[in-house]
């Protein structure tokens, strides 16, 4: 995997080299026009599909804060559901229980999981690799389980879960409910993306990217590499903690069940399969995650784990730099062949 | 004091069913270096094997026999086909192997057997052992089983050939390659030994625990709390390690109002973090120092 994403990297280079300074400016284009397709969409979709395309966006966010993690900083994590839960929880609690508005529900769920994520990560600092899983792995299993703890139930609504209310659009605009979801979700998926691409590009998300590339070396030079790896976790935990805000909002449902394991397979899954190390990727990964159970389960029940695990094996064996990654090699490969 | 006698007797018999997967993920641990995520749910499908076989009208002990020499036989395939080509390539690869692994047998035993929750006959029976009433005949089998097991494994390493072929092929794969140890069997070895044991363990946690494909995911999480705690380079520390959670497990439940009872799994969250903290190596494992 290694071999071939250098490799990659290397042709990307040589083949990007001449035009770098095109490059920049088309990547603005495109971004440009892809913002303005999403603005339009609700005008013209079926409120279902808005609704589903809004969860795409959640989904996408999430596996963005997984991609902080794993992609650029090298640590694993299998309990990013219990992020996702702890921000959804945190805004149906702050709805519910104390009538807060919702807009300052995200901010408050990403502080939340802030805070969780970096306790959570100083023993990481410990735990390399395989027992950062293990710990994350122990972290999801449990969490549904503490979501239901009996003493908590005045907050946590226990089994049964919080129900909250689909907020209206502002200002009187002449929309429903469902589409000013979707453009709410969309601001705040372009303000985290962007965070998230000035984050990677800065001197800080060097750092972030030298120890996953080489630890050791990153310590000589200088970086703080229990420092940074904290606050990348606790960075990637903010991100999937507004997701699962936001999610919270959405379905306006939040329950524990909901954020069980497989929440955090879903997760991997998306992130395998838009690219490990691509945050356009997470696009990609945020359709596959709503639209491909869905499929899989109109089948036959139960399949969709079957299908998750079927994909997840071809893209290790066959298209290791994930779909985003595949996109580039083809364009790479297209570009080459018509300078010939 | 007697309650706390009691307690600790009943955590040693659940403890049994968190030692035997302990053992198995040490098993893996061993060959390939990776702790094996899937392993709940490889035992979890051996055992809805046995029980269909059971099903099917044959005897317990035909069905056992049969579940764990398909289960060895399931173990080195997956090893053959899956991760031999990834042997080399970075964690985060055999990670989701492994999560691709625990999908399809988590949700194709759901497609086969469906979700319905069932009963998985014992062959201890269930009255009580002894004349003790805390603890059964099965849960002093499971116990039994168990030890018996960790037995033969310590024959089977320091008595063989084969037995010491693999603890070279894991200890210095280069070295034992050198003198002509085929180091990609042993693995295969192992992993099959390790699936086989799982199937052993699905078994007997299935009559407690009742079968159905989710069975698996806090026992296994137990057995990792067991393996890490132990040791995950000791076979005998991880089965001591399972122990332990066991009695843990019943002592916090029984002396922590409301938190022992209902975050059962928190603990071994709370363990799990709290040994890898204070010592990775776990108590009988053996420090492991690589080169830089």
């Amino acid at each position: 995997m290694s071999a071939s994403s250098e490799e990659l990297a290397v042709k990307e280079a040589v083949s990007i080299a001449p035009a770098a300074a095109g490059a920049g400016h088309r990547r603005g284009m495109w971004i440009a026009a892809a913002v303005i397709v999403a603005f339009l969409i609700p005008l013209f979709a079926r409120d279902f599909l808005t609704f589903q395309l809004t969860q795409v966006m959640v989904y996408a966010l999430a596996i963005l804060g997984l991609n902080l993690l794993t992609g650029f900083n090298g640590q694993f994590s299998l309990g990013h559901s219990a992020f996702y839960g702890i921000g959804a929880y945190t805004t149906a609690i702050l709805m519910s229980r104390w009538g807060v508005p919702y807009f300052w529900t995200l901010p408050a769920a990403g502080a939340v999981c802030f805070a969780v994520g970096f306790l959570f990560g100083l023993p990481a600092l410990r735990l390399q690799g395989l027992y950062l899983a293990l710990a994350t792995f122990a972290l999801a299993i449990a969490m549904p389980q503490i979501l239901k703890f009996q003493p908590l139930e005045a907050f946590t609504g226990g089994v049964q879960g919080l129900v909250i209310d689909k907020p209206d659009p502002p200002f009187g605009l002449p929309i429903d409910a469902d589409q000013w979801l979707y453009y709410f979700t969309l601001a705040v998926l372009l303000v985290m993306f962007a965070g998230a691409a000035n984050l990677v590009k800065s001197r800080t998300g060097r750092a972030i990217m030298a120890i996953r590339d080489n630890p050791i070396a990153a310590a000589a030079m200088g970086i703080n590499s229990a420092l940074y790896k904290t606050l990348t976790f606790g960075v990637s935990a903010l991100y999937t903690g507004v997701a699962g805000a936001l999610g919270a909002i959405v379905v306006q449902f939040v329950a524990p069940d909901s954020f069980s394991f497989l929440l955090s397979v879903s997760f991997l899954v998306g992130l395998v399969i838009g690219g490990i190390g691509s945050i356009p990727g997470c696009l990609i990964a945020g359709l596959f995650v709503l639209f491909v159970p869905n499929i899989a389960e109109s089948i036959s029940t139960g399949l969709a784990g079957a299908v998750y695990g079927v994909i997840l094996l071809l893209v290790i064996f066959v298209m290791p730099s994930g779909t985003a990654g595949f996109i580039r090699l083809v364009v790479a490969r297209l570009s080459r062949l018509r300078q010939f | 004091m007697e309650l706390l006698l009691q307690q600790v007797l009943a955590g040693l018999a659940t403890g049994g069913i968190y030692a035997c997967m302990a053992l198995a993920v040490v098993m893996i641990y061993q060959a390939i270096d990776h702790l094996n995520f899937a392993q709940g749910e490889m035992a979890m499908f051996s055992t809805f094997i046995a029980w269909q076989l059971i099903q099917w009208d044959q005897p317990y002990w035909v069905a056992f026999i049969a579940a764990v020499v398909l289960s060895f036989i399931g173990g080195v395939a997956i090893e053959r086909v899956l991760f031999r080509p990834i042997h080399n390539a970075p964690i985060l690869s055999s990670l989701v192997a492994f999560i691709a692994l625990f999908s399809i047998l988590n949700s194709g035993a759901g497609y086969l057997w469906d979700y319905t929750i069932k009963t998985f006959p014992t062959p201890f029976g269930n009255k009580p052992f002894l004349g003790l009433t805390l603890i059964s005949t099965h849960q002093a089998g499971m116990i039994g089983v168990t030890l018996g097991m960790l037995g033969l494994l310590y024959l089977f390493f320091r008595g063989t050939r084969l037995g010491l072929a693999m603890r070279a092929a894991a200890a210095n794969p280069e070295s034992a390659r050198l003198v002509g140890i085929r180091v990609g069997w042993m693995t295969a070895l192992g992993w099959g030994m390790a699936a086989a044991i799982g199937a052993v363990a699905g078994m007997l946690i299935a009559p407690v625990v009742f079968l159905e494909p989710n069975m698996m995911l806090g026992v296994l999480l137990y057995g990792f709390a067991g393996a890490v705690l132990g040791g995950l380079t000791s076979p005998g520390g991880a089965v001591a390690g399972g122990f332990l959670v066991g009695i843990i497990e019943n002592l916090a439940g029984t002396f922590i109002p409301y938190f022992g009872r209902e975050l059962k799994l928190t603990i071994a969250l709370i363990l799990i973090v709290a040994v890898l903290m204070v010592r990775p190596s776990g108590i009988f494992g053996r420090q492991v120092v690589t080169r830089v």
